[in-house]
This record gives structure tokens, C-alpha cells and sequence, in this order.
């Protein structure tokens, strides 16, 4: 790294070298059945340079590769965009626990157990369930030097499971499923075979819903799918920037339930998007997004805090080989005073949507979603009566996420970056097949 | 190139098939939000796998460092051994050694850095010439990789090809509210496909500022006619994905549904899949497992005739092998999926379709498609109300969904205009983008399912 560095430096007159390593081993079953190992290690180099003002870029896959890749970089520094920031250093970074050594010494025999008992227990339930599991465990570690003489490094354990269950009769296939992560182990499969069973039990009876409008609660899954995708481009700091984020000009105006709160966390111990510093080294911190439905905060990396005249949040991250661009770390909701029982037995009509397919392939950035209900249930006289299907759940999240009917109690991890709780909307509209 | 070193590795190592994959790449990406660059950069990236069978069981290493390659065989012959318990069932192909290198019209991989900003600051200062436009978002990559295939049956096959992809966006703004039109393109890595696009361009970035003022279906039932690319889309969310044969190989109830001979449309309705169509971003002359590309009927005269095949899946179900295993990259083992996927044309008028509709809508372009086999959804980029059998106002961007069982027998019109989208990518089992192709001729769906207001 240090001679990619010095190397560089005889053409630019910043640079920095990113250097992220991992090796993954996820144990994969297939209907049922133990089907493949896989052991996947890799490793990339980024190199990002300012020279004459002007920013270059370049990754590989090798350390050895460093002529070319100073080269690319300085060819891609003449068309480049002026540099906004200072590459960080001398700054002191938090104590972030991400690293279990338990996860590397945990044996491939222990994961196939685990997985193996997770589907019997799922299929102790319903026999005729057919699952595809995933037992997989990590570890990444990261290395930033940067010309300023700013340095950091980090590994972070990974350890996650998961289950997607299938069910046909005749020609109606109900798809069930959860996923659980961390940077421990996790030797407890009764979270997931639990959240999976429950579904199982719901779906069990069919009901009908007629188009029209009826509120709906969204539980964490649901809301994982139907409001994350605007929200986080929504509060994405490039977005505002550039004038495209309906939230853009709103800091500091209350434009959501004021029950509502949501901030991004890259410090939340033992969370797998965890860590001391974002991909540019920049210390990470938890920054405030709603308080009490007002706007308090947008996710910067450095160069769009340079452009938008504001200091980095820490959330510069690099998605596949492209530069450092603000992303989400996790995102938590403040749970809410309503008990889950008590928010469905408070609706006279209404659904509850576990997935909402396709809901964020839509004009997302106003707000928008629309999506088909694939595991959603209705709730009739303050009890859930059964699975809908061929039914399209629409709304726009500044209408839907305004005033809300009631915020849960209990919040959950989905997907490993999103807590939350579940949330009851009113009046959302619903087309259905019946 | 690697032969002796391929060679070398698999030496001494015993299991019913093992095959190594190696993989170099380079790949130029250039993104702008607004008039900023948001993203320039060149990425080189050399990395391989190891994947064995043995015994019905699966081992898989991937890596970036070729050294000690004889060690990764090893691993994965370790991992298939601890999985397979049973008989291994794959179908057998003929051993193949060749090398396959394309030439484009206009390489874009060679062309100078200079010359693609150029082509891109055209199409950008044609958005940002339109009155009322906020912003745009424009994202192009191209990428040229050549991959080397060997496998343990003396199979040693060398295919050089390259992928690009261009999806440029325009962002109207009144208040809070924010409308955007996209426009997405691609082709085998010519340059000369993405040319010339500034009409399209300018239409696009005009259809933004015009949604503005557009109102919102009401949510319900019509019926829509689709445009040839949103017809590419639906077909291959409605119907590629259910005859990908991984889904339905080891799942009986799946097996009895989609038993040959189902019908499933009307006699107008042909589906196909292949990667022996040429000239498209999902045609190759070998899959990723070495088989030969083919062309398949999916559906023919409404009826189940055929499936997409990997050589386990082809064995297992007792079908012929298809050439339809695909890995995005050497990171992951190849899985079943679609290449160029297409509606057959027929010969129905665009005139005839509409003018048989009192209130339905004409849904165009796309944002994206989803599918969990029984549903699926697809979303219109662009919307146009048709009333007592006229093209009527445009609509805001519609949600379409509908079920494998009912809305390919309500297909009641298919168009004579075939086209061929070349601007998405698929994705399925963390595998994204993969090059694909999807097309039709204009179709009408009776009874459609549209979310709304």
C-alpha cells in the first residue's frame, strides 16, 4: 500500500489507497437438503488521487498491479471532478464492536447442524414446506492510507441465516421467509423458525379484500419494503444537493408523524454495516434524520459535504468499484407505544403487509411506492382472517409517513440495517382482484 | 493462456466433475448527477473459481490470487465430498476446445476516455436544455472480460466479449413534488448502439417536465396495451423466470404444474429463450458451464413445450441440456437463467388494439419488474389513458401486476413489431446485473391489475 501511495504521489498531490479484503463461507441448502459449500475469498485496491485539482480513480484486484493503476487514475484525473474535500487524518476514531473471534472458529459442521435444525423445526410445522437455507459466516477487514499521513484499519466478523420456505397446493404458492444477522454467532434458530411459523399460521386461510382504501400496518419486514428505498434516497446527501430530494429544502420543518424519529447508526455494536470509519476514513457517528417528524439531517460523504458546504457524516461508502458515494450504515426507527396485538385489533378492516413486492420500482424518488402484496393478510373486526393475493398496495411516503395511526413497540432488525417497528397507516389505497 | 496451469492444478484431484474458471476484466464507468461527475473511474480486476461435483454434493471456491490453484481444487473437492451423500446426475455435453473472440462495429472498451465524456455531455446538456428540469442522473459502464473454461471431461473453451449500458434520467421538480423520466440502452460493448440518442434524449427529459402535471390512475382493473419494451419486460417477469428449471427441478408440486403440455395461453402465443439469437446482450456461444447456446421455445401455440437448463437440472428432469448456466461473475457458481427472451409476432394492429377499449391504458418503456413465480409485478415508465378507443392524456407511471395463471390466457392481441430491449439487467440469488435482452411486438392484456390512487 505504501508504494502504491509513494508512487502516486509523484504524479498527484493527494492520494489515498483503500484495501478491503473478506472471505466468506456461506453453507447453502436446497429443498431440504444440504446442497453446496462455498468459500469465497477476494480482495480490492482502490486508488483515489487529486492531481491538478481534479479527482482520479482506479481499483484492481492485486497489490502487485501498481503501475497500471496509477496510470488509470492520473488518465482519469484530466477528466475528473474538482475536489471538494481534504483527506482525513490525525483524527481519533470510536471503539465500534464488530469482531467476534467465535465466528472464525465456528466449524463448518456446526453451521450444516444449524441449518439442518433450522429447517426440521420449520418443517416440524408444515411437512409439505419445501426450504432453501443459507448458513453463512465472514470476515472483511479494511486498510485506508492516505497522503495526509491519515491511517485506519478494521476487521469486522459477519454471521447470518437465513430461510425461504415454499408451499404449493394446487396452483396457490405462498413464499415464507426471515433472516437473522450479527457480527457473533448466532446459535439460536428459534427467532427465524418462529418469524416463519407465525407466517405459516396467518396464511393458512385465504381472504378477500375489494379495491378501495383501508389503512394498513406495515410489520418491520413489510416496512423494510414498501418505505426504505425513498426514505434513503430521500435523506441521501448527493440528492439534496443535486435538487432532487423532496426533502431537500425542508431541514428543520416538521414533515413526518411527530411520533416519528429515524437516524443512521454506523456504531451500533455488533451490527454487520457497523464500523469505526466510512470507506474514506472519516470517523462514524450516529446523525439524527427525523426528530419527532422534523427533518435534522442528510448522510454526506467528503466530497458532497464539500460541494453542499456542510461536514461529512461518516457515510462514504464504496459500492462495487465505483468512488466513495453516501449510503445508508442502519437505520433505526424509535419504537412506538402500540403493542402489535393492539394495533390489529384496533381496525375494523384493514391489512397487514408482511412484503410488498416490487414497491420501490417506481418514481421512488418523489415518494412513491406500489407494489403487489406477496405475503400480506386480512384483518377483519380486529382479528387477522387470512392471506390476500393479486392485490397492489400504493401510496407516497410524505402523505402515508405524515400521520400515521399508531408506531409499534417492539422494533426488529430486518435485512441487517434496517430496525424498526411496525407501523400503522391510514387510508392507503388498494386495487384487488377480490 | 492458463491451459498447462489449469492442467497442473486439477492433477491427483479425484470427483465425478470439476471445472475452474478464470476471469479477467476491465471495466470504465462514468455517472453524473446533475452536471457533476459523480462518478468517473477504471477498474482491472483478475480473479477465478473452482467448482466440483461430487456425489450429488457441490464444493465452490472463489479467489482473486491464482497462485497455488492446485490448493483451491482441493478445498472445493473437500467441500462437494462433505455435502455429497448421493449419486451425482449431470448431463453429459461433448468435450469442447475453442476460443471465441467478437469484434463490434465500435469497440467501446478502446475508445479514449475523451470520446465517451464527450458523447455523454451531448446527451446531458440536452436534458438540462429542456425548460423546467431540476436535474438528471446519467450512468454508463462498459466492460470486456475474457474467461477461460476448463473442466475435468478435458473441456478448455476461451471466450472474450464485452457488455455495455447506458440509463440516463431526468428529474422535473415543482415544490415537493418530483417527477422523473428514464431512458435505458445497451449493446454487446459497441459504441455505435448509444449514439445518436439525442431526439430520444430530449423526449425523455420533456415526458419528466409533462408528468408534472399528469394526475393518477385510480387503482383497478383495465385493460392495458403494452409497448414492445414493457412487453420484453413482462414476458420475462410473467414467464422467463417460472421456466428457469432450478426452481422447479427438486420442488414435485412445481414439477406437476409445469408439466409439458400445460397450456397456459392462447394459440397465438409463442415464447422464446436463447443465446444463440444473435448480436444481443444475452447471446454467448458457450454457457458457463461450457454448453453450447441453443434456442428454445418456452411456450409454442399456447402450450408448455419446453425449459431452461443447467446440465444438473437437464439431468434431473430428463430434458436436454439448453445452455442457459450463467454466472454475473467469477464470484458466484453459475445458477439457471434468461438470455434474449421474446414474444413471437403475430398480427394484430396497434389501431385494432386500442380501438376495441372504452377506458384502458397504454403503458410504455420501463422502471423494473419483480417476480415470486405465481405474481409478479411490472411497472410502466411511462403511461397514456386510452378512452373510447383513442390515445387519451398522460398518466403518472403505473405498477402492472398479475398472476402466472390467469394473465398470459388474458394476452388476447400480439402486434406484428417485434423489438428487442437491450437496456436491462436481471437479477436473482445476489447475481445482478446480468446482460439480458427481452422483447415483443405490441400485446393487449384484457383485465389487468394497476395500482393507483
Amino acid at each position: 500500500m505504501e508504494e502504491i501511495l509513494s508512487l502516486a504521489r509523484k504524479s498527484a498531490q493527494e492520494a489515498e489507497v483503500f484495501l478491503t479484503s473478506f472471505e466468506e463461507t456461506p453453507v447453502v441448502f436446497e429443498a431440504n437438503r444440504l446442497k453446496q459449500l462455498q468459500t469465497r475469498q477476494g480482495i480490492l485496491v482502490a486508488l483515489r488521487i487529486v492531481r491538478e485539482g481534479r479527482i482520479g480513480f482506479s481499483t484492481t484486484t492485486s497489490l502487485d498491479d501498481r503501475v497500471s493503476l496509477v496510470d488509470r487514475a492520473i488518465e482519469v484525473s484530466q477528466f475528473g471532478t474538482p475536489a471538494r474535500f481534504e483527506l482525513p487524518y490525525q483524527l481519533t476514531y470510536p471503539q465500534v464492536e464488530i469482531y467476534d473471534p467465535g465466528v472464525e472458529t465456528l466449524s463448518i459442521e456446526q453451521m450444516i447442524d444449524l441449518g439442518e435444525s433450522l429447517i426440521a423445526k420449520v418443517r416440524g410445522h408444515t411437512p409439505a414446506l419445501l426450504c432453501d437455507a443459507r448458513i453463512t459466516k465472514g470476515l472483511v477487514s479494511v486498510h485506508i492510507l492516505n497522503s495526509r499521513g491519515g491511517e485506519v484499519s478494521y476487521r469486522r466478523s459477519f454471521f447470518g441465516i437465513g430461510l425461504e420456505g415454499n408451499l404449493i397446493q394446487d396452483t396457490d404458492m405462498l413464499f415464507v421467509g426471515d433472516s437473522d444477522s450479527s457480527c457473533h454467532p448466532i446459535g439460536d434458530i428459534d427467532k427465524v423458525a418462529s418469524s416463519v411459523i407465525n407466517q405459516l399460521e396467518l396464511a393458512r386461510r385465504q381472504a378477500s379484500v375489494s379495491s378501495g382504501r383501508l389503512p394498513v400496518v406495515f410489520t418491520p419486514r413489510g416496512v423494510a419494503s414498501a418505505f426504505i428505498a425513498p426514505l434513503a434516497l430521500a435523506f441521501n446527501g448527493r440528492v439534496v444537493w443535486q435538487g432532487a430530494s423532496p426533502l431537500g429544502d425542508k431541514l428543520g420543518e416538521r414533515v413526518f408523524d411527530e411520533r416519528l424519529s429515524l437516524w443512521d447508526d454506523a456504531t451500533a455494536t455488533y451490527r454487520p454495516r457497523s464500523r469505526p470509519c466510512d470507506d474514506e476514513g472519516v470517523p462514524s457517528q450516529s446523525t439524527p434524520l427525523i426528530e419527532h417528524g422534523v427533518v435534522k439531517g442528510f448522510l454526506y460523504d467528503l466530497q458532497t459535504a464539500g460541494l453542499a458546504g456542510v461536514q461529512s457524516t461518516g457515510n462514504g461508502d464504496r459500492v462495487g468499484e465505483g468512488l466513495p458515494t453516501p449510503s445508508i450504515s442502519s437505520l433505526i426507527f424509535k419504537a412506538g407505544a402500540v403493542s402489535f396485538e393492539d394495533m390489529v385489533g384496533d381496525l375494523r378492516e384493514g391489512l397487514v403487509v408482511e412484503q410488498l413486492m416490487g414497491a420501490g420500482q417506481t418514481n421512488v424518488l418523489g415518494g412513491e411506492f406500489s407494489g403487489n402484496v406477496l405475503l400480506g393478510y386480512k384483518v377483519e373486526k380486529g382479528g387477522i382472517v387470512g392471506r390476500v393475493k393479486d392485490t397492489v398496495v400504493s401510496g407516497n411516503i410524505y402523505q402515508v409517513l405524515n400521520k400515521l395511526v399508531g408506531i409499534g413497540q417492539e422494533a426488529a432488525w430486518v435485512e441487517g440495517a434496517i430496525f424498526t417497528p411496525a407501523l400503522c397507516c391510514s387510508n392507503l389505497t388498494i386495487a384487488s382482484k377480490g | 493462456m492458463y491451459r498447462d496451469q489449469i492442467v497442473e492444478a486439477l492433477r491427483g484431484h479425484e470427483a465425478d466433475y470439476i471445472e475452474v474458471r478464470l476471469e479477467e476484466s476491465e471495466a470504465c464507468i462514468i455517472q453524473y448527477r446533475g452536471r457533476e461527475l459523480e462518478d468517473l473511474s477504471r477498474s482491472t480486476s483478475l480473479g477465478g473459481n473452482v467448482r466440483v461435483l461430487a456425489k450429488g454434493g457441490w464444493g465452490f471456491v472463489s479467489f482473486n490470487d491464482l497462485r497455488n490453484l492446485g490448493d483451491k481444487v482441493g478445498l472445493a473437492v473437500k467441500q462437494a465430498r462433505l455435502v455429497g451423500k448421493d449419486v451425482s446426475r449431470f448431463a453429459p455435453v461433448a468435450q469442447i476446445v475453442d476460443s471465441v473472440e467478437e469484434v463490434v462495429a465500435k469497440d467501446a472498451s478502446s475508445l479514449a476516455l475523451a470520446e465517451k465524456k464527450s458523447l455523454l455531455d451531448e446527451y446531458n446538456e440536452v436534458i438540462w436544455s429542456v425548460p423546467k428540469i431540476e436535474t438528471s442522473i446519467i450512468a454508463y459502464r462498459d466492460k470486456w472480460r475474457r474467461i477461460t473454461f476448463a473442466n475435468s471431461e478435458g473441456s478448455y473453451i476461451e471466450q472474450k466479449n464485452a457488455d455495455l449500458s447506458l440509463r440516463m434520467v431526468a428529474v422535473a421538480r415543482d415544490g415537493g413534488d418530483v417527477q422523473q423520466a428514464g431512458l435505458s440502452e445497451g449493446s454487446r460493448g459497441d459504441f455505435t448502439q448509444i449514439e445518436g440518442l439525442h431526439q430520444k434524449v430530449r423526449e425523455t427529459a420533456q415526458r419528466a417536465v409533462e408528468l408534472l402535471a399528469a394526475p393518477q390512475v385510480k387503482g383497478g382493473e383495465y385493460w392495458v396495451v403494452l409497448d414492445p419494451v414493457l412487453a420484453g419486460v413482462f414476458v420475462h417477469e410473467a414467464f422467463g423466470h417460472l421456466s428457469e428449471a432450478d426452481f422447479t427441478y427438486e420442488n414435485e408440486r412445481l414439477r406437476e404444474i409445469m408439466v409439458l403440455g400445460r397450456r397456459f395461453g392462447g394459440e397465438h402465443l409463442n415464447i422464446v429463450d436463447g443465446a444463440a439469437v444473435p448480436d444481443l446482450r444475452g447471446s454467448y456461444k458457450y454457457d458457463d458451464e461450457g454448453v453450447p447456446a441453443s434456442k428454445t421455445y418456452l411456450i409454442r401455440e399456447g402450450v408448455l413445450v419446453g425449459r431452461l437448463h443447467s446440465r444438473e437440472t437437464a439431468a434431473k428432469m430428463g430434458e436436454p441440456t439448453t445452455g442457459n448456466a450463467r454466472a454475473v461473475n467469477y464470484r458466484y457458481p453459475p445458477i439457471v437463467r434468461m438470455t434474449n427472451t421474446f414474444i413471437e409476432p403475430q398480427r394484430a394492429s396497434f389501431e385494432e388494439m386500442i380501438g376495441g377499449i372504452k377506458e384502458g391504458i397504454y403503458v410504455k418503456n420501463w422502471y423494473g419488474g419483480t417476480t415470486s413465480m405465481e405474481m409478479f409485478t411490472f411497472s410502466a415508465g411511462e403511461a397514456h389513458m386510452i378512452r373510447q378507443g383513442k390515445l387519451a392524456e398522460l398518466v403518472r407511471p403505473v405498477v402492472l401486476t398479475g398472476n402466472i395463471f390467469t394473465t398470459l390466457k388474458n394476452i388476447d392481441a400480439i402486434g406484428s413489431d417485434l423489438e428487442m430491449n437491450q437496456g436491462g439487467g436481471c437479477g436473482k440469488g445476489g447475481q445482478y446485473p446480468l446482460p439480458v435482452s427481452n422483447g415483443s411486438p405490441h400485446i393487449r392484456i384484457q383485465h389487468c391489475l394497476v395500482g393507483g390512487k
